[in-house]
Parts: structure tokens; C-alpha cells; sequence
């Protein structure tokens, strides 16, 4: 084991960038040196869980039957992004996106596209399928907007070896800071770049780390933030577990200029694959010298710790996970001190998240202009969002800063599933509002979001149709709070249960128009009066709903109904005894035995009509479900 | 240093980097509510009703942990501020229990007196779903209420910094979080060692002693029991408190009276069993001096302090002095020597001490402490329990005369009076010792090293040609400090002073509970210390062994000094415990 030098470094760049290049568009009809065909399969956690570990043992038994196995390379990648479509798995240098891959599809992929070289176009994404032929995946609704930047490396090396990621240009940026730049240059650079913290409040990066590096103390630390936690966010996930040298690398370039010498990297326990990359990762930096004493023999001293979360949201909060890796309970301590000059174990320190580190060796080695081409006047780059709820493609996408929500959902995301209205996004995760359909042209930037009363968080984006009870989404988001509140401070521990309870009264229909105005001085109180972001921004989901769909708010209140027929204690299923042909079939099926027949026979009909007992009821749906003449509705 | 000047709701301040605005405003006159900070201990802005506004700042700023900067203005009572942190304390009060009328810190909780302060006119305004809390009695000393809990986490701070210890911390998160131990353990099932400090720093009724009260008034009813009242040095430095009196104010004459009219038999003083322990004590260290005996020697007064040696330095129990504590060897005493002299069973003797502290609840229970066949001390209650059964039994306390203790267990000397002090017992002990050693009068009587609220003092003294170092701790932090140096070799101690509460008994944790309004701008330790050294000053006997009641026990009873009848009745024995496993 010894470090190796810039030389080597270059050597191994010169040997794998060719072999990297193989999996780009532009490399069609190309030939690789070592294979003639590599297939990239997606390895992030959506795929995996859908069996992507049993496609690639599948095709390496299909490749040696075909005596193949020397030809064709199989990659486990990082995550795709087309997570709706999973198992994915990309066939190069034709770039064939195979999507919901089967193991059965498998022995035929082999035998007609790798054995006798023509694509099978039934097994592929179906969007890459046209009148004029297969075209680019990179051509497709999903993929022409995007602008992978951060994500760049995911799908596209295997993230389990080093030697893939310095053959695309991996730790050239750390060389480049180490041998040619200055702290302070290091500095300017990412504040020429414009570069935002992605973690959610889009404080400059570069500021950051220049108020740590004036701070004057022996020991310095920098710190990862991969407590990611936002329900239904998987952006720094797929990083982790598509490019994680891409952080390691970042986290150096950051040590050497705050003059840090140690960093950790503070990931949750449920993303057991990208912890395990991570390790590997480490391992094999520490291997090549590029983490440890003297790095690329420049005399740079840095190293790198996994720390586990055990799944705190709070413990994404700056303070709180500094104080989860000092090995206490993971509560926020109260700012100033600000980390960068307190910060772990009390030393200068400086926490960025795991999308902005993904950024910088990109900015170091294109250089803050190029930044700085993308995105708004105030927003730079390039953003990742993770898209869940009513649309179609659900998964992971990233765009310049500055696309609208319109772009991003009706294009990218290709609609809502089954012709439903859009209603509103929610952006923010917990801390950020909903954003109605009249803002779906507004350009998504810090700034845009905070105006409209949510915020850009760290790049969940769910989607929610007229299906869609908004003062139902609020109390899920408030009782997602509610349940990952430390319990440290007053506002936040009693006040967001207390929002909580008035929020479960509306939607019992137990609530009044004057609750409406104390939930909002509530909301108004916790922004103003919690200790740390988590209960500063818990209101959010409630104000942003109570501002853009009071209408719903009062349905509840007022006519006691809810308009998306959610709120179960509103509900009422009701049988149109004309339509009813009284076959019977709900009767059967009611697991609480509150239908019964009536005595009434529609004209046309033979048997009587049935009908429901509201206070026996349990408005589980099911004779909705049942019923072919669409006789019951929910009311 | 640096200073900063300020504007307070418009009136300039100028204080140095790192105050604080809570501290700031003070020096404007100005008091900030607060709850959850305490000095030193626990800076953690956690119940944010010290709130206010700073020009420029987003939200609101805890006052307790803002550091003051250059020219910023600072509003303290806007209507917003006041209206907000009205809200907190209706927010607190829909997760506490507010039954007030019967708690035991009713007119003296802080939480009550600040929803005063705001107006807070409705308890059920946010009226919700209460924690579900349990009440851990479990101990032998104290019982934890958490449905009056108000998550300040004063006691967990209490516990963890100026303790050391950590047997309380958070459980549960967000709305179920609730202070109590590891794994949801009963506080006897820890290595808690009974200090008290944990009540002595709660805002409200949450944590409180656990009364003898009742039992003591029962005892005193019962015309066939003989009833002695002992009361310990410090109490007479702060019972006043407890009636509205300035800290730092010497009752001694009104507590004699007091136990007098509560109808005790006999009202004796703790001080003579201090002579007593000074006695053995000194004689224990001179003959381990001379005889090669287990150095240094470490005092075992504070049965707080005992408990922790036995859990956390175990290896240390052959350096605690085996001697007994003052209130022990005073119950000893009581049921033996004073049982034969009055003609009374020892059996038909109830003997009730009056100290500041929790611990010696825990101590009357203890192995080895029934020298005669009966236990040495039957009740021991806190300086706080007294101040209830004064007002529950009608006397006006400040109206009363003073008196004096009854001869011959209320005789004490001056060297007994600062045991109550840091630093005390070492004072008094060397008084005795070095006298016995040098056989000449000393010249001086004060050992002013060994004075002071310090957390860990040093002084060597030559004497007869011995050189002795010693050390004073208190506050069980400082403790394991010192007991750290011993066991690296760094240092060298002869005899070491130890008491568990932070400037000793007079800060005990029985002893009456100040709002952290006041504790936080006021040493109590020093306050109530300086009321004991001068009652010492003006004593007339200054040193244990010329208090003419010990020299008559000596010569009628017990002979000399480590003698074996003393042995008997005076000295106890110790065991070693593991962390957090009590048996």
C-alpha cells in the first residue's frame, strides 16, 4: 500500500477514460479496446429492490453460456433515474434502455442483441421506440431536459471502483486545488460559481467555508450530510450509491481549505447500499493514498469517517447531527455559535450536504463560469428533485435551476396517471408549502419557492392530483414533524402537537372557522419561536395550505365535507337507488354488514335496491370498488 | 476584554464579548424570563421563554444564549415578545399537570409565578393529549413526577455537569419525551447517589423529597415516645429563605425555637455530632499517619459523597474515613449514652434530624448503621420539610424569639458549624489534629486555603514535622477530578475533604429551593456559607475538642477517642457497588 503519485493518476485516467467514454451517446459504433459491448445495470436501491442483483447474476450465466463473457462487460451502476421503470439496465455503445427488465427477458437480450446484435425492441423503453426507429434515451421526454451535473456519474461507472470514477477526470479536481490553487482560490472559485447549499436553506458554499477557514484553531472538521430524511426524497441516496468518490473528493478539496484534516460523513442506517459503497470507497482512497497522510505526495492530510444515523429527521439539522457524531442525543444546539466557528466536538466546522459536494470537483475542473452559466440570476446550477406522488415517471431528475414546475412535471415527469387535474407540488419535505397550479409556470430557484410561501429543501417533489385532500396533506406532513420533533424546545414539542390535534378536529369535522385563526397564530408563533429550523419551518405545509386551498379548510369546517373525499370521518358512500339493480354483490362484500336491501324496485329493475347504514359504515371503499353499475358514491 | 456596546429597549449597555442579553439586560435593570437556564450548566435555550427581539434577526432569540454584539438593539417586552411567551407557558400548561392547589411547590413553583407574571388566564386553552408520564417513588430519598415536568432539563444538567453522573436524561422523542433513566429504569435501580441537587434546581413540583412529615408529627403526638430533634449546621443558613427572609441570614435562635414549639422533646444540635466526628476523625487520621494506615484520607460526611465513592471509585472505600456522619454518630449518641443518662429506652427514643440534604434520607437506611440495636436515626427530613411543618403547625417564624439549643447534644463549637462549608470539615479537623499532634495551642485558628466556593482547593501544611497535603472537594464533578489526580500519581493528598452538593451542605439539595432568577445572579453557596463562618467567628469555643459535652462523653462513656466502645457505636463500614446497578 503506497500513495500514488499525480503520474499514476494520470496513467490510470489514460487507461479507463476510453472505457468510461464507451457508455456516452456520442460513442455509437465505437469500439472499446477490452469489450465490444458493456451493459450498465442500475444498482441503486429502486432497481435492487426489484430484482436487479438477480438480473446481473442472470446475464453473467447468459454471457458464459454464449461464451460471451470476455466480450461483454456487465457494470452495476448507480441509480438511472427512471426509478418508475425499474429494473433499468442500458446496453452500450448502442445506449439500448431495456426498462422493467425481467430475469425471463434476459436469455433472449443475450441471444438477439449482444449474440447476434440487433436490439430487441419489445423489452425496451418504450419511449426510445419511434416511427423513424430507436432513438438516444437521452432523446426521451424524461431525459432531454435533465442536465445531469451532480448525477452525472450515476448509471454511467461502477461506483466500486476508483479507478472508473478517475477515469472521468476523478480527483483531477482534487490535484488541481492541491497543487495549483490557494485556499482562497479554492474559495472564490465556488463563490464566482454562485453555488447554493442544496441541503434546503441555499446558503452560499463558498461563504461558508471562507467564514470556517478564518477561524484559527488546530483542529478543523468537515462534515457530510447524508441524514437524508425528507419523506419521500432519495436525491443524496443515489449520489451515495452512483458516485461516491465524487463526495470523498469534495470533502478533501474542502479540508485543505478550511484547513481541516478530518471529515465525517454522517449517513443514515437505512441506506445500507450506499454505506457500503461509502466503505468501499474509503477503502480504497485510503488504498491509492487518496485519503491519509501526504495525499498524491503533496503533503495534504486528510481522512474521512462513516458515521451511522439511526434515523432522527432532526439529526439533519447542522447542530443536531454534530451532536448525534459527538455521540449524544441528536438534538440542535442553539446558533451563534455557528459551526464555523463551533462546531463538532466545538472546533471550526463545516456541514455541507451531499448534492453540493457532488457538485464541486465539477466546478474546480470547468471552472465557476460555466457554473454560473446555468440557472437564474440567483440560483446557479443544476438541481436534483426526486419525484413521488401522482405522476407518472416517478424517480429522480435534475434540471437547471430555473425550470418551471410545469417543465418538470407535465415533461420530465410525463403528466399525472389517469388523466386526473393537477392540483398542487410540494416541495420542502416537511419544512417547505404547496405550491398550486396557478405557480406551475414559476421558475423553481430559492428565491421563486420562498415567495410562494415553500422552499426549494433539499429536492423532494411530490405531486398531488384533485384525488387529493390538502388539509389531509397538511396533517401528514405535520405529523411527520410532530413524530421526528428532538422534544428539545416548547414551540416545537406541545405547539406542533397542539397544530396537530386542531388539524385532526377538521378533519373530523369537529373544527371551526375560529380554529382556523388560532392554527395560523400557532403557526406564526412556532416559525418565530422554535429552537432550529426543523420547529422554524414545521407551520409551513400548514400555512402554504391554509393560504392557497382555505376553500378546502372551510369545506371541512363549514359544510363538514371534504371535497377530495379523503377525510374518512366526512365521508359518507351512498347508493343511487335507480342505478342500484339490487345484484347484491356490495351486500357480500361489506366487511362491516352495513349495506342492507330496501323495499324500493327501480322502474326496469327486478330486485330492490340495496342501501349503506351510515353508523355502520367504515368507509373502507370496498362496494365502491364492487359495484359495476356505478350505483355507490363517496359523498 | 473586549466590550460591547448595546441597546436594551433603547437604553445603552456596554458589557463584555460574551455576555449574554439575558446578562446584559440585567445590568439594564431589566429581568428576562427564563426556565430552562441555569448558570454554567445548562446554557441550552430549550423552553424559549426567554425570547426577545434583536433588529436584524429572523425570528426570535433566546435571550439565555444570544451573545451580545456590537451595536445591536436588543427589545425585551414588545407586545409580540409578551404575547409569545404568554403562548409558551399556555403551551407548557397543556401538557402539565396543574394540579396546583395540591402540589408540594404551590407559591414557590416558577412555572406558576411567570403565568402570573403573563396573565395567563386559561390553563385549557390548548387543552390536547398529555404525555403519558409515570411517577418513579422508587427511591428512598425523592420522587419523580413527570406529569409536572416541563422538559427544562435543569435536574438532567445538574446530574450529568455538576454531579458527574448522568443517571437522568431524555427518554422518548418530540411530544413523548420525558426525563427519567436509561431504559426507563426506576431511579433505585441506578447508581443515583440520593445528592438531591436535581430537586434543588427544579422550577416546578416535579421533583421533590420524599416527605417524613407526617410521621414526624405523629411521632411528636405519642405521649410514649421521646422525641429528639437534631438539625444539621447549614440549615440555620437558609431555612429564612423559606419565609421570605434575605439569603444569607443566621436563624439559629429562631429554629431552636421553632423545633421547641413544634413540640419536640429534646432540641439538640447536629453540631455536637460534628465535634464528635472531629474527634474520631482526627484521630483516625493521626493514627493512620502513624501507623502507615490507607492514605489519603477522605472525610465521610456527605452521605452523598459516600454513595458515589461506592459506585463510581470503589477502590476507594478503604480511603473513606470509616467514621460515621455528625447526624449518625448524633443518633449513636442519642440511644445510648443519652438513653442511660435520662433513664429512657433507647426504643421509646424517636430521633429526627433536620438537614439540608436527601442523601442522609438514604443514609438512615444504610448497613451498619444501628449501633445499639436500633437505628440510629429513625427520620431525617430537609430543611424545606421543617419550613412546611412550621407553617403547617402556625408559627410565625419570623416573629419568633431566640433561643437556644437543649445541653447536653445541643453543645457545639465553631468548628462544627462550618462543616456546613466547603472546606469546613478540613478546617475543623485540622484545628483538632494539629493540637493533638503539636500538643501546643494554635495561634491561629483559620485555615482560609481551604475556605471558598472553588470547586477543588489545595493547602500543605507543616505540622510536628509532618508535611500534609490535603485537598477540598465539593460538587461530585470536582470530586472525580481530584480522585482522578490521586489515582495517576499526579498527586499526593494526606486527607481530602468531599462533599457531594457544589460548596457543600449549604447548597444541599434539601435545602429551600431559589428561583433560577435568583440562582443564576446570586452564589448561594458563598451567601449561606458566610452566615457559618460567622457563627464560627463568634463562638466562644472554636475547637472540637474543648466542647465541654464531648469532653464529659469521653471521660463518663466512651473513654478515648477510637476507643473500642467508640468503634462500636461511631464508625461503620462500607461497600463497594457497581455503575448503575445498585444493590
Amino acid at each position: 500500500m503506497r500513495n500514488i503519485t499525480i503520474q499514476e493518476l494520470e496513467t490510470i485516467r489514460e487507461r479507463m477514460a476510453p472505457h468510461i467514454r464507451f457508455r456516452h451517446e456520442e460513442m455509437i459504433g465505437q469500439m472499446d479496446e477490452n469489450y465490444r459491448a458493456h451493459i450498465c445495470v442500475c444498482g441503486g436501491t429502486g432497481c435492487t429492490s426489484s430484482g436487479s442483483e438477480k438480473l446481473i447474476a442472470r446475464l453473467e450465466k447468459e454471457l458464459k453460456a454464449n461464451g460471451l463473457e470476455d466480450e461483454v462487460q456487465i457494470i452495476k451502476t448507480g441509480c438511472f433515474g427512471l426509478c418508475a421503470l425499474g429494473p433499468v439496465m442500458i446496453v452500450h455503445p448502442e445506449g439500448s434502455f431495456y426498462s422493467r427488465v425481467t430475469e425471463q427477458m434476459i436469455p433472449e437480450i443475450v441471444k438477439t442483441h449482444l449474440v447476434e446484435g440487433k436490439p430487441v425492441t419489445k423489452y425496451l423503453y418504450q419511449e426510445t421506440v419511434t416511427e423513424n426507429g430507436i432513438i438516444g434515451y437521452d432523446q426521451t421526454n424524461f431525459y432531454r431536459k435533465q442536465n445531469r451535473v451532480a448525477l452525472r456519474n450515476c448509471g454511467r461507472i461502477s461506483p466500486e471502483h476508483i479507478d472508473e470514477y478517475i477515469g472521468t477526470d476523478g480527483y483531477f479536481a482534487l490535484k488541481k486545488v492541491l497543487t495549483e490553487m490557494k485556499p482562497e482560490d479554492v474559495i472564490q472559485t465556488l463563490l464566482d460559481s454562485g453555488l447554493r447549499g442544496r441541503g434546503g436553506a441555499g446558503f452560499p458554499t463558498g461563504l461558508k467555508w471562507k467564514f470556517a477557514r478564518a477561524y484559527d484553531n488546530d483542529q478543523k472538521y468537515v462534515c457530510c450530510n447524508a441524514d437524508e430524511g425528507d419523506p419521500g426524497a432519495f436525491m443524496d441516496r443515489s449520489v451515495l450509491e452512483g458516485d461516491p468518490h465524487a463526495i470523498l473528493e469534495a470533502m478533501t478539496i474542502a479540508g485543505y481549505t478550511i484547513g481541516a484534516s478530518q471529515g465525517y460523513i454522517y449517513v443514515r442506517a437505512e441506506y445500507p447500499i450506499a454505506v457500503q459503497r461509502l466503505q468501499i470507497a474509503i477503502d480504497q482512497a485510503h488504498e491509492y493514498g487518496l485519503l491519509g497522510d501526504n495525499i498524491l505526495g503533496t503533503g495534504f492530510k486528510f481522512d474521512i469517517g462513516l458515521r451511522l444515523g439511526a434515523g432522527a429527521f432532526v439529526c439533519g439539522e447542522e447542530t443536531a447531527l454534530m451532536t448525534s457524531i459527538e455521540g449524544n442525543r441528536g438534538e440542535p444546539r442553539p446558533r451563534p455559535p455557528f459551526p464555523a466557528e463551533k462546531g463538532l466536538f466545538q472546533k471550526p466546522s463545516i456541514l455541507n450536504n451531499v448534492e453540493t459536494y457532488a457538485n464541486i470537483p465539477q466546478i474546480i475542473l470547468r471552472g465557476p463560469a460555466w457554473f454560473a452559466g446555468m440557472g437564474t440570476e440567483k440560483s446557479k446550477g443544476t438541481k436534483v428533485f426526486a419525484l413521488g406522488g401522482k405522476i407518472n415517471n416517478t424517480g429522480l431528475v435534475e434540471v437547471p435551476m430555473g425550470t418551471t414546475l410545469r417543465e418538470v412535471i407535465e415533461e420530465i415527469g410525463g403528466g399525472i396517471p389517469n388523466g386526473k387535474k393537477f392540483k398542487a407540488a410540494q416541495t420542502g419535505g416537511p419544512s417547505g408549502g404547496c405550491i398550486p397550479a396557478q405557480h406551475f409556470d414559476v421558475p423553481i430557484d430559492y428565491d421563486n419557492l420562498i415567495a410562494i410561501g415553500s422552499m426549494m429543501g433539499s429536492g423532494g417533489l411530490i405531486v398531488m392530483d384533485e384525488d387529493n385532500c390538502m388539509v389531509d396533506i397538511a396533517k401528514f406532513f405535520l405529523q411527520f414533524t410532530v413524530d421526528e420533533s428532538c422534544g428539545k424546545c416548547t414551540p416545537c414539542r406541545i405547539g406542533t402537537k397542539r397544530l396537530l390535534e386542531m388539524l385532526e378536529k377538521i378533519t373530523q369535522g369537529k373544527g371551526t372557522l375560529e380554529d382556523l385563526d388560532k392554527m395560523e397564530e400557532l403557526c406564526h408563533y412556532i416559525k418565530a419561536n422554535a429552537l432550529c429550523g426543523l420547529g422554524q419551518t414545521a407551520p409551513n405545509p400548514v400555512l402554504s395550505t391554509l393560504h392557497f386551498f382555505r376553500d378546502e379548510y372551510i369545506a371541512h369546517v363549514v359544510d363538514k365535507r371534504c371535497p377530495a373525499g379523503v377525510c374518512k370521518d366526512l365521508l359518507r358512500f351512498v347508493v343511487d337507488p335507480n342505478k342500484c339493480i339490487g345484484c347484491g354483490l356490495c351486500m357480500r362484500n361489506c366487511p362491516a354488514s352495513a349495506i342492507s336491501r330496501t323495499d324500493y324496485v327501480a322502474p326496469g329493475h327486478k330486485l330492490a335496491s340495496v342501501a349503506i347504514d351510515a353508523d355502520k359504515c367504515v368507509k373502507c371503499g370496498v362496494c365502491l370498488g364492487n359495484c359495476k353499475f356505478k350505483a355507490i358514491s363517496k359523498k | 476584554m473586549e466590550q460591547y456596546t448595546i441597546k436594551i429597549n433603547g437604553i445603552e449597555v456596554t458589557a463584555p464579548k460574551g455576555t449574554t442579553i439575558l446578562e446584559a439586560a440585567r445590568m439594564a435593570g431589566i429581568t428576562i424570563p427564563t426556565l430552562c437556564y441555569l448558570k454554567e450548566i445548562n446554557a441550552i435555550g430549550a423552553c424559549r421563554i426567554c425570547v426577545v427581539e434583536v433588529k436584524g434577526a429572523r425570528g426570535l432569540c433566546a435571550a439565555c444564549v444570544y451573545p451580545i454584539a456590537p451595536n445591536m438593539e436588543v427589545f425585551t417586552h414588545t407586545p409580540r415578545v409578551v404575547a409569545y411567551r404568554k403562548k409558551t407557558l399556555e403551551l407548557i400548561l397543556s401538557d402539565h399537570n396543574c394540579a396546583c392547589l395540591s402540589c408540594v411547590r404551590s407559591g414557590e413553583c416558577e412555572l406558576q409565578a411567570l403565568c402570573r407574571e403573563y396573565g395567563v388566564e386559561n390553563e385549557n386553552l390548548y387543552a390536547g393529549e398529555k404525555n403519558p408520564s409515570q411517577l418513579d417513588d422508587s427511591a428512598a430519598h425523592m420522587v419523580r413526577d413527570n406529569s409536572k415536568c416541563i422538559l427544562c432539563r435543569r435536574c438532567v444538567a445538574a446530574c450529568a455537569k455538576t454531579q458527574g453522573i448522568g443517571v437522568i436524561g431524555a427518554n422518548n422523542r418530540g411530544f413523548k419525551t420525558n426525563i427519567g433513566c436509561a431504559f426507563e429504569m426506576d431511579l433505585a435501580d441506578t447508581s443515583c447517589v440520593s445528592c438531591g441537587q436535581c430537586i434543588a434546581v427544579c422550577p416546578t413540583g416535579a421533583l421533590y423529597e420524599k416527605e417524613s412529615i407526617d410521621d414526624v408529627f405523629a411521632a411528636i403526638a405519642d405521649p410514649n415516645k421521646h422525641v429528639l430533634v437534631q438539625t444539621a449546621p447549614a440549615v440555620r443558613a437558609a431555612l429564612g429563605e423559606a419565609f421570605g427572609m434575605p439569603i444569607g441570614t443566621n436563624v439559629e435562635g429562631k429554629l431552636a425555637a421553632a423545633l421547641r414549639r413544634l413540640g419536640f422533646d429534646k432540641v439538640f444540635d447536629t453540631n455536637f455530632g460534628a465535634d464528635l466526628t472531629i474527634m474520631e476523625e482526627a484521630n483516625e487520621f493521626i493514627q493512620r499517619v502513624q501507623n502507615g494506615g490507607v492514605l489519603p484520607m477522605i472525610t465521610s460526611c456527605s452521605p452523598g459523597w459516600v454513595k458515589y465513592c461506592e459506585h463510581y471509585y470503589p477502590e476507594f472505600t478503604e480511603n473513606l474515613s470509616t467514621c460515621k456522619s455528625p447526624q449518625q454518630m448524633f443518633g449513636a449518641i442519642a440511644k445510648s449514652y443519652y438513653a442511660e443518662k435520662m433513664g429512657i429506652d433507647p426504643h421509646d427514643i424517636v430521633t429526627v434530624s433536620v438537614m439540608p440534604c436527601t442523601a442522609k434520607k438514604f443514609e438512615i437506611g444504610r448497613a451498619d448503621q444501628a449501633a445499639n440495636g436500633v437505628p440510629d436515626m429513625d427520620y431525617s427530613i430537609t430543611t424545606r420539610e421543617l419550613a412546611r411543618m412550621i407553617k403547617r403547625a402556625g408559627i410565625r417564624f419570623t416573629e419568633l424569639p431566640d433561643e437556644s439549643f437543649d445541653l447536653p447534644l445541643g453543645l457545639g463549637t465553631g468548628a462544627a458549624v462550618i462543616f456546613g462549608a466547603t472546606g469546613g470539615v478540613m478546617e475543623a479537623a485540622l484545628r483538632t489534629a494539629v493540637e493533638t499532634l503539636t500538643g501546643e495551642e494554635l495561634g491561629k485558628l483559620d485555615f482560609t486555603d481551604v475556605r471558598g466556593v472553588e470547586g477543588v482547593k489545595e493547602a500543605t501544611y507543616e505540622v510536628a514535622g509532618l508535611t500534609v497535603n490535603v485537598a477540598v472537594a465539593s460538587g461530585l464533578a470536582n470530586a472525580a477530578k481530584v480522585l482522578d489526580m490521586v489515582k495517576s500519581g499526579e498527586k499526593n493528598y494526606h486527607f481530602i475533604e468531599i462533599m457531594a452538593c457544589p460548596g457543600g451542605c449549604v447548597n444541599g439539595g434539601g435545602q429551600p429551593q431559589q428561583h433560577a432568577s435568583v440562582r443564576n445572579f446570586v452564589d448561594l453557596r458563598a451567601e449561606r456559607a458566610k452566615v457559618l463562618y460567622s457563627l464560627d467567628k463568634d463562638a466562644k469555643l472554636r475547637k472540637s475538642h474543648e466542647n465541654p459535652a464531648i469532653i464529659e462523653l469521653y471521660e463518663t462513656y466512651l473513654g478515648k477517642p477510637g476507643s473500642h466502645r467508640a468503634h462500636e457505636l461511631l464508625h461503620t463500614s462500607y461497600v463497594k457497588r457497581s455503575v448503575n446497578h445498585n444493590f
